[in-house]
């Protein structure tokens, strides 16, 4: 087969936050750009973000940056990396302020300021009193913003590759990255994309478990591509559950419910995360707060008639507080759960929502993978940002409201590097003569499958697994199965046949590419766990239930090829000021 | 559940046709793309477009026994059956529920949907009050579904000529914010017997909006503000 080949200075793969906010920067500088992305870009899944976006901006209670550096890092559970969370946090105010600029919605305080509300894990003064950090856009802080960046990114005059699906990486002997494969949805073509610099991002992967607040494009494509071509894997055993989707359903509940004074119930009408978190209580960090949702539950203090949920109460703000700040929230209520929340509580449940591992990067978003010579050395021409890069700023576990600045940051940050990086390496590399052979070998399998089972079953089974064997707490037993279920449920991905034949929006193909990239990440996830022998953030272990910073401060490194595992250190100095070291996390 | 789907895949059907379905729904299938993932475990040649399945992203707008409307937020529960779905109307099928939605994005695209404003911006915030960031409530919610551009008969119509309600929503959605600095080229920019002036007030738009939305109103203060100018 004849592949079509075409040449840009950069491929961009994924038209959320990340990868649009990257777009502008190099679409500004000149570049020529392709922004490839599975659906129109304003459809990405930034899209669903609700409660806002972290930033010292101080409007309404004191506040700066290194204060949030400090939640970042105790979030974390200190395994995030501070050089990049001092970036990070350094930077936030400028790019939200660039936002408005950009003509983003946000809500306004009476002096014509952006609005901002509480949020989980925000403090003052280093742990003192809640700050007051999160900018919204009532509770569409995410749609707000990507419908934003998607009009700079028209006025800008980027170049969208719409409905086009990345399916693997073109690496060289060297082991540099010169663009991928891509397929076009609409025509059923696969197209070479050569580029000087590749850019992941692809967000996501929650679709792995079975009760999941994404949307059903987070397949982790980009993680996927990534492991099949030999780059690790970074610290996938730490999924966050966000304490509040809609029970049943898993449509997210954002946080701001509890920023804006909603709280949590049990069957007693108590107030339980008073006895989890005495300080923070309802706004502990998530990972705290869902596990003490599950605790509840476990004890028999959940609610309805199989005691398996937990109540979420904000009637008390009135209708007018809930019109004006939390309308999405009314919305989803009324139509997910079939209670108006101006009267009545919200049944939830914690329910997976973030991935806080990935593809392995340094705060520049280039991606750093063991090569050569050191465990963190630059892989050339490759880029990768927002949720499928791990930067890692989140570590163990993410604060509410972080994830929109991450994408901000370093999209912005990985658009200028690569504007760098291209002055230096004005011209493409060649080719190497089996930059398509990966990609014809996977599609030629599928499209001449006789006897394999159908692609929703073996999904389902992947699912399923996840969500049995790597919950909110997780056991040596059902890990150590967990590790050779997920093993068998690889062995069905690799057999799966497709019905549909047909070149024209073939969506059954898609889903069945889709579950290529989904079991790298399930596998990556459940061996990442079962060997992580403590509990810290979002991996809590039933059998070693402390923190151990002796043997476990340490990133995990997953290799898909052999299935293997690795380490490296965390990066506990920052870029100017003083390392937090790690300490007991209380809330 | 009995379901008659529109059906056509150009690479082997000379023309489409309604196929009828009949499916056993779990009690977790509440919403008809609950329904329809369902379908498609079973039958996989079916397409449609589908992400976020909670109403914000917009991707699966369709034909609902006859009313334009996201399969998402739509209960199977009170639907009469067989219920009978079809791409949006008004717009190139590229397979089943897949319509091409080209014109309707070159439209939102012409009414230049970004902020202009040539004012240095400053060290912080451009300030607004919130009775001016109220302007926009009503507005800047649109999703982009097509739900409402395709339910319009002068969009049916006129698609190349007519900027249909979707993107004259957005027209005003800057012309409302106090930040633009671009009103009047705006407004020339819709001075056109054809871009706004084909809308009728026929408020189909109104009623097809899956997010409760009005360009009805939206167009008619649009209206409002070029009477405005000539007087």
């Amino acid at each position: 087969m004849a592949i079509a080949r075409r040449k840009f200075d950069a491929v961009i793969i994924g038209a959320g936050g990340a990868g649009m906010r990257a777009a502008l920067q190099l679409s500004e500088a000149g570049l020529k750009v392709a922004v490839l992305s599975k659906v129109f870009p304003t459809r990405s899944h930034t899209v669903a973000a609700q409660g806002g976006i972290a930033a010292a901006l101080g409007n309404v209670t004191e506040d700066n940056w290194h204060w949030h550096m400090y939640d970042t890092v105790k979030g974390s559970d200190y395994l995030g990396d501070q050089d990049a969370i001092e970036f990070m946090c350094r930077q936030a105010n400028e790019v939200v302020y660039e936002l408005e600029h950009f003509g983003m919605p946000f809500d306004r305080l009476e002096n014509g300021k952006i609005y901002q509300r509480p949020f989980g894990g925000q403090s003052q003064n280093f742990g003192g009193a809640q700050a007051t950090r999160s900018c919204a856009a009532a509770d569409r802080t995410g749609h707000a913003m990507l419908h934003t960046l998607y009009q700079r990114n028209v006025r800008a005059n980027t170049q969208f590759f719409i409905e086009w699906m990345g399916l693997d990486l073109i690496r060289d002997e060297q082991g540099d990255v010169l663009g991928v494969t891509a397929l076009e949805m609409e025509t059923g073509e696969v197209m070479v994309l050569q580029a000087k610099a590749t850019l992941f991002a692809t967000g996501g992967a929650g679709r792995i478990f079975h009760a999941s607040t994404n949307a059903f494009i987070n397949t982790g494509d980009g993680l996927g591509m990534a492991a099949r071509a030999g780059i690790p894997l970074e610290d996938m055993e730490f999924w966050q559950f966000h304490p509040t989707g809609v029970y049943g359903v898993g449509v997210l509940i954002s946080e701001a419910v509890r920023g804006e004074g909603g709280y949590l119930l049990n069957k007693d009408g108590e107030r339980f995360m008073q006895r989890y978190a005495p300080h923070a209580k309802d706004l502990a960090s998530r990972d705290v707060v869902s596990r003490a949702l599950t605790t509840e539950i476990k004890e028999g203090r959940g609610c309805g008639k199989d005691a398996d949920h937990l109540l979420l109460k904000l009637d008390h703000l009135g209708a007018d507080v809930i019109n004006m700040r939390l309308p999405g929230i009314r919305e989803i209520a009324i139509k997910f759960a079939q209670v108006d929340p101006i009267n009545e509580p919200i049944p939830v449940v914690p329910t997976a929502h973030y991935m806080m591992g990935g593809i392995p990067t340094n705060f520049h978003g280039q991606v750093v993978a063991p090569y050569k010579t050191g465990p963190e050395e630059v892989v050339p021409g490759f880029y990768a940002v927002g949720e499928c890069a791990c930067v890692s700023v989140h570590g163990a576990n993410r604060l509410g409201t972080n994830s929109l600045l991450d994408i901000i940051v370093f999209g912005r940050a990985a658009g200028n590097r690569i504007i760098e990086d291209l002055k230096k390496n004005p011209h493409h590399k060649p080719l190497p003569a089996d930059a398509t052979d990966k990609v014809l070998t996977r599609l030629t399998r599928l499209e001449n499958q006789k006897g394999g089972e159908n692609v929703a079953q073996v999904g389902t089974a992947l699912r399923k697994t996840m969500q049995a064997h790597c919950g909110v707490f997780r056991f040596a037993d059902m890990l150590k199965q967990g590790v050779s279920r997920i093993g068998e449920v690889a062995e069905r991905v690799a057999q799966t046949e497709i019905g549909d034949k047909s070149r024209v929006f073939n969506t059954a193909r898609i889903e069945a590419l889709e579950l290529d990239n989904l079991v790298e990440v399930a596998l990556a996830t459940m061996v990442s766990a079962e060997a992580r022998n403590e509990s810290r953030g979002a991996h809590a272990r039933d059998d070693f239930p402390k923190r151990d910073d002796d043997k476990w401060l340490k990133h995990t490194l997953y290799f898909s090829a052999d299935r293997r595992l690795d380490y490296k250190p965390v990066r506990l100095k920052p870029l100017t000021v003083e390392s937090f070291p790690p300490k007991p996390r209380v809330y | 559940m009995r379901f008659s789907i529109y059906r056509y895949d150009p690479d082997k059907d000379d023309k489409p046709h309604m196929q009828d379905y009949d499916v056993a729904l779990e009690p977790s299938d509440r919403m008809l793309l609950d329904a329809l993932v369902r379908i498609k475990s079973v039958d996989d040649s079916l397409s449609l477009r589908r992400s976020c399945r909670e109403g914000v992203c917009g991707s699966d707008a369709m034909n609902i026994n006859g009313r334009n409307g996201l399969a998402c937020i739509t209960p199977v529960a009170g639907l009469r059956e067989p219920v009978e779905l079809r791409p949006l109307p008004g717009l190139p099928v590229i397979r089943d529920l897949i319509v091409d939605m080209t014109q309707f994005f070159q439209q939102y695209h012409s009414i230049k949907p970004y902020l202009i404003n040539n004012d240095p911006p400053p060290e912080t915030e451009r300030l607004q009050s919130p009775a001016e960031r109220a302007e926009l409530d009503g507005v800047y919610e649109c999703i982009l579904c097509a739900c409402c551009t395709t339910a319009c008969p002068s969009f049916w119509w006129n698609p190349d000529k007519f900027v249909g309600p979707a993107g004259l929503l957005q027209a005003y959605r800057f012309l409302a914010d106090s930040r633009d600095q671009a009103g009047a080229e705006r407004l020339d920019n819709l001075e056109d017997p054809y871009r706004l002036f084909r809308c009728h007030s026929i408020m189909n738009c109104v009623d097809a909006c899956p997010k409760g939305l009005n360009p009805t109103s939206a167009i008619g203060k649009i209206k409002d503000m070029m009477v405005k100018r000539t007087v």
